[in-house]
């Protein structure tokens, strides 16, 4: 294990004085000890996690070195010495970038269950559960094993339905004339009207190629869903883009040739696009004291909301075609796998109300994104490979989750804080999941002998996940949800939860949703309470019944001595509860060890649980709040806060 | 009853002759000059005809080594009369807020000795204080050549000046405008909406008087120093800073009482001129001279602390929302008039009701009070960076997008916490009833 002594970690936001340590390269993290005394605090950053270092220039007091991570931590390391730095450099870069699958943390990773869970885990989620669910197979839906043994395309799942009226001649024939083969396969059926989402990749239609199949198999998707005469055709390509592929060969149906079929474009910008306009919303994120205006402009010129607002509208445009004109639709980009999981996704989200309990939205990633090959290793750099593959196509579906439960509050089962570990994980490479670019190629790893499920895991610990204002019989949580049809611009916000997770001093001092789930827990702890106390008072209403009528019975003061006995234990919970009553809102309004979750402890790590440590979190109450809160002296807007006396005096001379 | 924000007509219909009439807002004066060392201040009733200083109530809290006379002659020092007064006193380390209009100084460098002597005489030895000027230096310069100026070091020794720079008046007005409109624009895309945001300001003008505010909270609870806030009248910027900087330290001027008294106290007493400020709101075509949303930038303020604070405070947005409907139009003579001097000449304590004894009925409370509340005595400080500041959707997108899915949020936070208390109250019940049961069992079996 490397290490390096007389590092400082410099806290970005606050002028707070670089804490001293010792920085230690292991084979999966990088960890850095504070060497005070009195709070030996860990940073724990997983390699995977890394996705640019920057060696800065030398100064005076030592090397800079900037650790960005994927999940939007940034470490600003100062290290003595130059050549110390340039090691870690290299160190890291060779770290951060493996080369084969084997070296991720996910084959490492032993959370000591026994093969039995780690099995049962992956059982969790079953898709051919989900489709069951959905109501198929039916008269027109039907199991298909044409792509078995991945025969057909090699990045779909060998599990697919399709229209009963499609032969295996007819998939096989459109499948030739579709962009790496991903011929229109069922993402969703919507039980209420047979309308369905169909999905696919472009067709290989050139200026002026026609597949007989092709036409064949949208015909069957029609046909499919008796309701309606028509199918919509939705491009989620902007139209410059698409006309330009049929230069190359592909590009999009034309309404000519496909007999009632709608053509829509919505404009879903690429991949490298969306790569940039993170870029460029991250530096306005890493802006060191910026003004509203620097913050507002750096957000409208990253375009990274607009782009948000694409990918909604395609959702959107999709459930209202199923939903109100139950219509069929089929979605597709240019592959078929970024921009129409984008689509399809938000979609069934908005028509299903399970996509939006916790195992319905785990059931939907698999389904859209894993099964249907979304490019995971590439899209999200877990090997070393093409930079120009990265992009964050999935963090952008979940922050329009996100968008949709700051609009709609008690339509989801889960929490933002739900969808922040779920990002984490994506690019964590510690559980199996998210590995790979294709089911395929996770088959052949054998993914799911070596690793574990996130979703057991997530699924265990779901008490952190569970939004308090969700309640299933809430009319709010029923049916489609609908969007107004106005341009709502103000409906897209930043969200601060994500970008600026690791930026506490940012972030409000309390939560409404911790405070919500811990009145909740105590609610339950309460009405178990209760019970125990009606069921006492009966018993003792009958003892002193039975005892006015048999006065001198033996047994019965002993009896009753007895049962004081353990009743006294439970009546010692409501003196432990009322000091749980105490603590609770103090507890509560700290926002969280969630850091301690997220930047690994080593207990934690120990555990096997890298996610939220609830014990940590009742220590840090009141006080944690008030030693924090002066932190929030951001007051003074050239250079922000400071913890100690000293430090604000500083802050405070230079305004 | 018409209310007309943002040009909206809504009609409410109560019955207001069951309300009696009560001004806390006296009494409030009265509390803090109480509560106060009375060693060090008194309660001065040397504006008692409102001849020293027309904007400021008759009764006023100064430091107790300077008389009445020295008042007069510091009046005339000051903008409007506005001499420095008690505003804010910090119990923890007694170090204390005041405020006042600008000093009279003018090109020639005028000096007032009694000036100097009262806000002296609120340091303790061998320490210093701060003059926290809401106008950027050269504004207040440029002031000298109309009369105005600030605190030369030469004559104010002990202190140490800042300015920042709050805008005021018409500037203000403009933001709003602007806001008003690009909320109201719902053909514009995306990027359209964030560059009107931008350009509106708004957030801008939030974003500086928090900082201010947070900056004198500072100095008095950090720095255990005292502070004199001014900028030309002393009647908008200065309020805004003096209240939000009482919002961060007191913990009382989180309740509902405790805010009512505040703005009693900071804003009404303290006479910021409503009449002339809340005359027209956002829409209007006629440039209104004096009119500016001063006291809705003060709300929005307090609106974003109680966003990052959502425990802390007593009240709810509706109640912020309700005063802002109530600042510009109301059935209430509580915000009438300029200052206290021309409500006591139109004699409003006499002719109209307060609002305060109708919001403060238990069925009107219910609507105002946070549910989340939890008594939290510690100074709160908040968040002033961009990405911490929020479009204050309550108010400005209120007319243009429904919240029917965020009231019903409400409402189910609302439930999920009544129903807590509910079952605390019958476990209570339940306990003490076994509890008696036992003792009775107890003396049964004993002998």
């Amino acid at each position: 294990m490397e290490h390096v002594e007389n590092v400082r970690l410099v806290d970005r936001i606050s002028s707070k004085k670089a804490a001293l340590g010792t920085l230690y390269l292991t084979a999966t993290h990088v960890i850095f000890v504070e060497t005070a005394p009195d709070a030996r605090k860990e940073t724990w950053i997983l390699h995977s996690q890394i996705a640019t270092i920057e060696k800065q220039a030398t100064t005076a007091t030592g090397c800079p070195l900037l650790i960005r991570c994927k999940n939007f931590q940034l470490l600003q390391l100062v290290i003595p010495q130059e050549r110390d730095c340039h090691d870690v450099y290299i160190s890291l870069i060779r770290l951060a970038r493996p080369v084969k699958y084997e070296e991720l943390y996910c084959f490492s990773f032993n959370p000591k269950l026994d093969r039995e869970e780690r099995e049962q885990g992956w059982m969790l989620i079953d898709l051919s559960e989900e489709y069951k669910r959905m109501g198929l197979p039916n008269n027109y839906w039907q199991l298909s094993d044409v792509n078995r043994e991945y025969r057909v395309c090699d990045s779909y799942p060998t599990e697919l339905y399709v229209p009963k009226s499609a032969t295996a001649h007819i998939i096989v024939g459109s499948s030739k004339f579709r962009s790496r083969r991903r011929f229109p396969a069922l993402s969703y059926y919507y039980k209420d009207n047979h309308a369905s989402i169909c999905r696919s990749s472009q067709p290989l239609s050139g200026f002026s190629a026609r597949c007989l199949e092709d036409e064949q198999m949208l015909q069957a998707i029609r046909k499919a869903n008796p309701g309606s005469d028509f199918i919509y055709v939705v491009d989620t390509r902007p139209k410059l883009n698409a006309m330009a592929n049929r230069a190359a060969g592909k590009g999009y149906e034309n309404e000519d040739n496909y007999s009632n079929i709608k053509f829509q474009f919505i404009g879903i910008e690429n991949i490298h696009v969306m790569r940039n306009s993170l870029q460029k919303m991250l530096e306005v994120c890493e802006l060191k004291s910026p003004s509203m205006s620097d913050f507002l402009w750096g957000l409208e010129n990253s375009g990274w909301l607009r782009h948000i607002k694409a990918i909604m509208d395609a959702g959107v445009f999709i459930a209202k075609a199923v939903s109100e004109e139950g219509a069929s639709v089929l979605v597709h980009c240019s592959d078929g796998w970024d921009r129409t999981a984008q689509g399809c996704s938000v979609a069934s989200l908005l028509l299903d109300p399970h996509y939006r309990t916790l195992k319905g939205f785990m059931v939907l990633i698999e389904k859209d994104w894993i099964s249907f090959g979304h490019k995971f290793t590439h899209r999200y750099g877990n090997l070393d490979g093409d930079p120009r593959e990265i992009s964050p196509v999935i963090d952008q579906f979940l922050e329009c989750v996100w968008q949709l439960m700051e609009q709609f509050p008690c339509a989801f089962e889960f929490n933002e804080r739900f969808l922040i570990h779920i990002q984490h994980h994506i690019y964590s490479c510690q559980f199996g999941n998210f590995l790979c670019n294709s089911q395929k190629e996770r088959q052949e790893l054998k993914i799911q002998e070596r690793t574990y499920s996130l979703w057991a895991h997530l699924w265990k610990n779901r008490a952190d996940y569970l939004n308090p204002l969700f309640r299933a019989d809430h009319s709010q949580t029923w049916g489609v949800l609908h969007l107004p049809t106005a341009p709502c611009n103000f409906m897209y916000k930043f969200w601060n939860g994500m970008y600026n997770r690791f930026e506490k001093g940012l972030q409000p001092r309390q939560s409404v949703t911790d405070y919500l789930m811990a009145v909740k827990e105590e609610t339950q702890q309460l009405e178990e309470e209760l019970e125990a106390l009606e069921e006492r008072l009966e018993k003792i209403q009958k003892v002193q019944l039975s005892r006015t009528k048999v006065r001198s019975k033996q047994s019965e003061p002993s009896k009753h001595s007895g049962f004081s006995t353990s009743d006294n234990s439970t009546a010692n919970t409501p003196q432990d509860y009322s000091g749980n009553v105490k603590s609770f809102p103090s507890r509560s309004p700290s926002q969280g060890d969630e850091d301690s979750a997220l930047i690994l402890t080593q207990d934690n790590l120990k555990s096997s649980d890298p996610d939220l440590s609830a014990n940590s979190d009742q220590e840090s109450g009141v006080e944690d709040l008030s030693c924090r809160s002066p932190s929030g002296g951001e007051c003074v807007p050239s250079e922000d806060s400071g913890k100690d006396r000293d430090s604000d005096e500083a802050v405070f001379l230079t305004a | 009853r018409f209310v007309g924000p943002l040009g909206t007509i809504i009609i409410k219909c109560k019955d207001f002759r069951i309300i009696q009439l009560d001004i806390p807002g006296m009494e409030e004066c009265l509390n803090i000059a109480s509560s106060i060392e009375i060693s060090e201040w008194r309660l001065s009733y040397v504006n008692q005809e409102f001849a020293v200083c027309p904007s400021y109530p008759p009764a006023v809290t100064v430091p107790k080594a300077i008389d009445d006379d020295a008042l007069r002659k510091v009046a005339t020092f000051r903008h409007g009369g506005r001499f420095p007064v008690l505003s804010y006193y910090h119990k923890k380390n007694g170090m204390v807020i005041m405020r006042s209009g600008q000093p009279l100084t003018g090109t020639n460098g005028r000096r007032c000795k009694e000036d100097e002597k009262l806000i002296n005489a609120t340091l303790r030895a061998g320490k210093r204080g701060y003059i926290i000027d809401t106008r950027p230096l050269n504004v207040a310069q440029q002031a000298r050549a109309k009369g105005g100026g600030f605190e030369q070091e030469a004559h104010y020794p002990q202190w140490r000046r800042i300015h920042k720079s709050i805008e005021r008046y018409h500037i203000l007005q403009d933001s709003l405008i602007k806001l008003v409109e690009s909320c109201n624009d719902q053909t514009q895309n995306m990027d359209r909406w964030l560059s009107k945001l931008e350009a509106s300001n708004w957030l801008t003008h939030i974003k500086e008087i928090l900082t201010t505010a947070c900056l004198a909270a500072q100095c008095l609870d950090r720095e255990g120093a005292s502070i004199l806030i001014h900028g030309t009248e002393g009647t908008d910027s200065t309020l805004q800073v003096t209240s939000l900087a009482q919002i961060i330290l007191e913990p009382r001027s989180r309740t509902i009482r405790g805010f009512e008294a505040l703005i009693e106290r900071e804003w009404l007493q303290a006479g910021h001129p409503f009449q002339q400020r809340c005359a027209q709101s956002a829409y209007c075509n006629s440039k209104q001279k004096w009119e500016s949303p001063v006291f809705l930038l003060f709300l929005d303020c307090v609106w974003q602390i109680l966003r990052q604070f959502p425990c802390s405070f007593e009240f709810n947005e509706n109640f912020l929302i309700m005063l802002f409907e109530h600042a510009y139009a109301s059935q209430f003579g509580t915000f009438l008039g300029n200052n206290e001097s021309e409500r006591c000449k139109l004699k409003l304590q006499q002719k109209t009701m307060s609002l305060w004894s109708w919001v403060n009925r238990p069925s009107e409370l219910s609507k105002f009070t946070n549910p989340l509340f939890e008594a939290n005595n510690l100074v709160i400080w908040p968040s002033v960076a961009p990405q911490s500041l929020q479009l204050w959707e309550g108010i400005f997108l209120r007319w243009n997008r429904s919240s029917k899915y965020l009231d019903e949020a409400y409402e189910e936070m609302v439930n999920i916490i009544e129903y807590n208390k509910q079952l605390q109250a019958k476990v209570n019940l339940l306990r003490r009833q076994l509890a008696e049961l036992e003792t009775e069992d107890g003396v049964q079996e004993s002998p």
